[in-house]
């Protein structure tokens, strides 16, 4: 039976998200806060590969107390049960400092359960780093592969994960040991639409809440803003791209514009 | 196996949240559905809450929940193409507790509604459509959604599923609306600075005016416009019987559009920014129109039981009300273990009884009079324009002679009697 832990982030919907114009940072209340959709896939994953294989998914959060309706959310998708550390010391965390604290909660699930495979989004859309989850690897001492596009075979008797790691220019077929990290692109699957049972259980469930001090050897000077080297210089807006072109016309007359374009700029297709 | 339990209700606006409220609190097992991806997602209105149906079932609501302004003032324009005579009450009696009643945008106060009932304990699932009722020997046993293993089982199912109610529907408790029982309305809501909404429509800060637009506001089609202040938007709109647009041949946008630019209106919402926009229908069929409500094992609230006041744009109000009757039938009714029709139909009885029935039989052929005779819109309210044009007009005339041309303007002798006539009969559709 595999244990299948997701880790997952509640994040602001940066599709409609507003910015700060004097900051550049994010006004985080103009937008609602959803399962990062990265992470939706690695839940999909992880319920498919325990339709599969058997076994139990367990998801976990670190966040503030809302944070819940994201694991409530991985509940309707299929996963069994919800574990989220929040407390004030984990807050201001960098990736090195969430990766930390994420470790201490999965080592803290695995005494309870051993755990044989992580899977995380590829990245969050808020942060966009995709540096949590090799972090945790690292952390665990568990091989990490990323971009990892399909799950060929997981055989936990012979101690083997066989998967897709997506390429530039294609993808490569990786054999790994058991435990492992995955990370895993949009295209790994398609978010299945939830069984009513599910919305039901969903509604109700409540997750195992952790603090900082029921975590176990833990550093505190690892944690929050404490353990975050990351220092954020700058934040500027990307330039607005210029210099665009509206060709009109009849189809045929564009077409021709649009060739002789190209053929005078033919040195940027070089 | 399908889980069951002991009431479901379809529906998270005002009369299905209401509903599961007076349930949870009294221990029901309630499972509410809502097809939005949130309770309030869905959801129009142009925006009046009123206070005292709010407090039957929260008291003090407006302590915590999200409203936008207390209303101390209500107008009233009749309106020509360039002109408005308009009648107002302003009471600061309405701007402290307990109030009157507030103006509110759906997506934040339903929202805030549902999880005062989630508290409660009543168990809310989003973003699942109820396809119909599970029927079994002729009683609603529970509802079939969408979703993959999707029966869920109940000993009462509470329609609350708005306007159309395709589940009523479907138990043939009402037929498809007539376009004359149905008013469509749509709306914007425009930004506009805090500061300048206080000073446009002379209120103290967090106050808050409603006016309401009669006559030229939807071109003399039966219905009404409105414009209403929140805390940083307006909300303006038109709701006009569907059967008005189509005999007028015209679109609701072109309404909208018409009102927005209307000389009377335009410089109220001057500089503001239009950042949503919606439409809905809303039942305007009245008393006649009120279909089955109680059935074996199902009771119909608010919208989808027509329980709309068209005359003094009260629904919401009625809605949470019929949600809160509802509930008592039902705890009664789980007392007794009986959910036959005859125990349920307490509640029609109760639905009857309470100012919702009373209203609605007062003004029960006032919709379809001014309906069937658009002179009231099309003809009166010019008239009573021109009038007082006329009388204010200091242009050397005697004031007699201006009574004089104003009497003219009524018409010849059978016009005025016409006009009598027609102002009786308005008394008598309205007293």
């Amino acid at each position: 039976m595999l244990h299948i832990v997701a880790c997952i982030k509640q994040v602001p919907d940066t599709k409609i998200i507003k910015m700060n114009p004097k900051t550049n940072t994010m006004d985080r209340a103009s937008a609602p806060a959803i399962l990062n959709p990265y992470d939706a896939h690695a839940v999909e994953e992880a319920v498919r590969l325990k339709k599969k294989y058997g076994g139990t998914v367990s998801v976990l959060t670190m966040g503030p107390p809302p944070a819940v309706k994201a694991i409530k959310k991985c509940i309707e998708l299929g996963a069994d049960e919800g574990y989220m550390i929040s407390d004030r010391a984990f807050a201001g965390a960098d990736t090195l400092a969430t990766s930390y604290a994420l470790t201490k909660a999965l080592e803290k699930i695995a005494k309870h359960q051993p755990i044989d495979l992580v899977i995380c989004g590829k990245m969050t859309i808020d942060g966009d780093t995709g540096q949590v989850g090799p972090g945790i690897a690292r952390r665990l001492n568990i091989p990490p592969l990323t971009g990892v596009k399909k799950v060929v075979e997981i055989n936990k008797e012979k101690g083997y994960a066989i998967v897709q790691r997506k390429l530039e220019d294609g993808y490569e077929v990786v054999k790994s040991t058991l435990p492992c990290l995955f990370t895993v692109e949009k295209e790994i699957n398609d978010i299945s639409f939830a069984p009513l049972p599910n919305m039901i259980k969903a509604a109700r469930y409540q997750p195992t809440i952790w603090t900082a001090d029921d975590l176990e050897n833990v550093d505190r000077k690892q944690l929050g803003l404490k353990g975050s080297p990351t220092i954020v210089s700058k934040v500027w807006a990307p330039p607005k791209p210029e210099g665009g072109q509206l060709l009109e016309g009849t189809a045929q007359e564009q077409v021709n514009k649009l060739l002789s374009i190209i053929f005078e700029k033919k040195e940027l297709f070089q | 196996m399908p889980e069951k339990f002991d009431c479901i209700v379809v529906g998270a606006g005002p009369a299905g949240t209401a509903c599961a409220y007076e349930l949870a609190k009294a221990g029901v097992n309630v499972l509410l559905l809502e097809r939005g991806e949130y309770p309030g997602s869905k959801n129009v209105m142009g925006g009046v809450l009123y206070r005292k149906m709010m407090e039957d079932i929260i008291p003090e609501f407006y302590k915590e929940a999200p409203l936008e302004r207390p209303i101390v003032e209500q107008r009233f324009m009749m309106m020509d193409k360039e002109s408005a005579v308009t009648f107002s009450y302003k009471g600061l009696e309405w701007g402290r507790e307990p109030y009157n009643n507030f103006t509110v945008l759906r997506a934040k106060f339903d929202q805030w509604f549902a999880e005062k009932a989630v508290e409660q304990g009543a168990l809310l699932v989003c973003e699942t459509v109820a396809l119909e009722c599970i029927v079994e020997n002729g009683r609603v046993v529970g509802v079939r959604t969408d979703r993959p293993d999707g029966d869920v089982y109940a000993d009462v199912v509470v329609l609350a599923d708005g306007v159309n109610s395709l589940l009523a529907k479907q138990l043939g408790f009402h037929r498809e609306w007539r376009p004359d029982e149905v008013a469509l309305a749509t709306m914007e809501i425009l930004k506009l600075d805090k500061g300048i909404i206080e000073d446009r429509f002379n209120l103290e800060p967090g106050q808050g005016c409603t006016i309401e637009l009669f006559g030229d506001a939807t071109k003399g089609i039966l219905g009404t416009g409105f414009l209403y202040t929140n805390k940083d938007t307006l909300s303006i709109g038109v709701g006009t019987l569907l059967s008005g647009l189509i005999k007028h041949k015209i679109k609701p946008y072109e309404l909208l559009e018409y009102v927005k630019n209307h000389p009377m209106i335009r410089p109220y919402i001057q500089g503001s920014e239009p950042i949503e926009y919606l439409a809905h229908l809303i039942p305007e069929g009245g008393y006649h129109s009120i279909p089955k409500v109680a059935g074996h094992g199902v009771l119909v609230v608010g919208d989808a039981a027509q329980l709309v006041n068209a005359i003094h744009r009260e629904g919401s109000n009625m809605a949470m009300t019929s949600g809160r009757l509802a509930a008592e039938t039902i705890i009664m009714a789980k007392e007794y273990n009986d959910f036959s029709e005859s125990m349920l139909d307490h509640y029609r009885m109760k639905l009857m009884e309470s100012f919702i029935g009373q209203d609605l039989k007062k003004y029960k052929d006032a919709t379809h009079h001014f309906d069937a005779f658009p002179q009231y819109f099309e003809r009166y309210i010019p008239m009573m324009n021109r009038a007082a044009s006329q009388m204010f007009t200091v242009d050397g005339a005697s004031k007699w002679e201006k009574q004089k041309k104003i009497w003219r303007d009524f018409g010849s002798t059978g016009e005025k009697l016409k006009l009598a006539r027609d102002v009786i009969k308005a008394w008598r559709v309205m007293k």
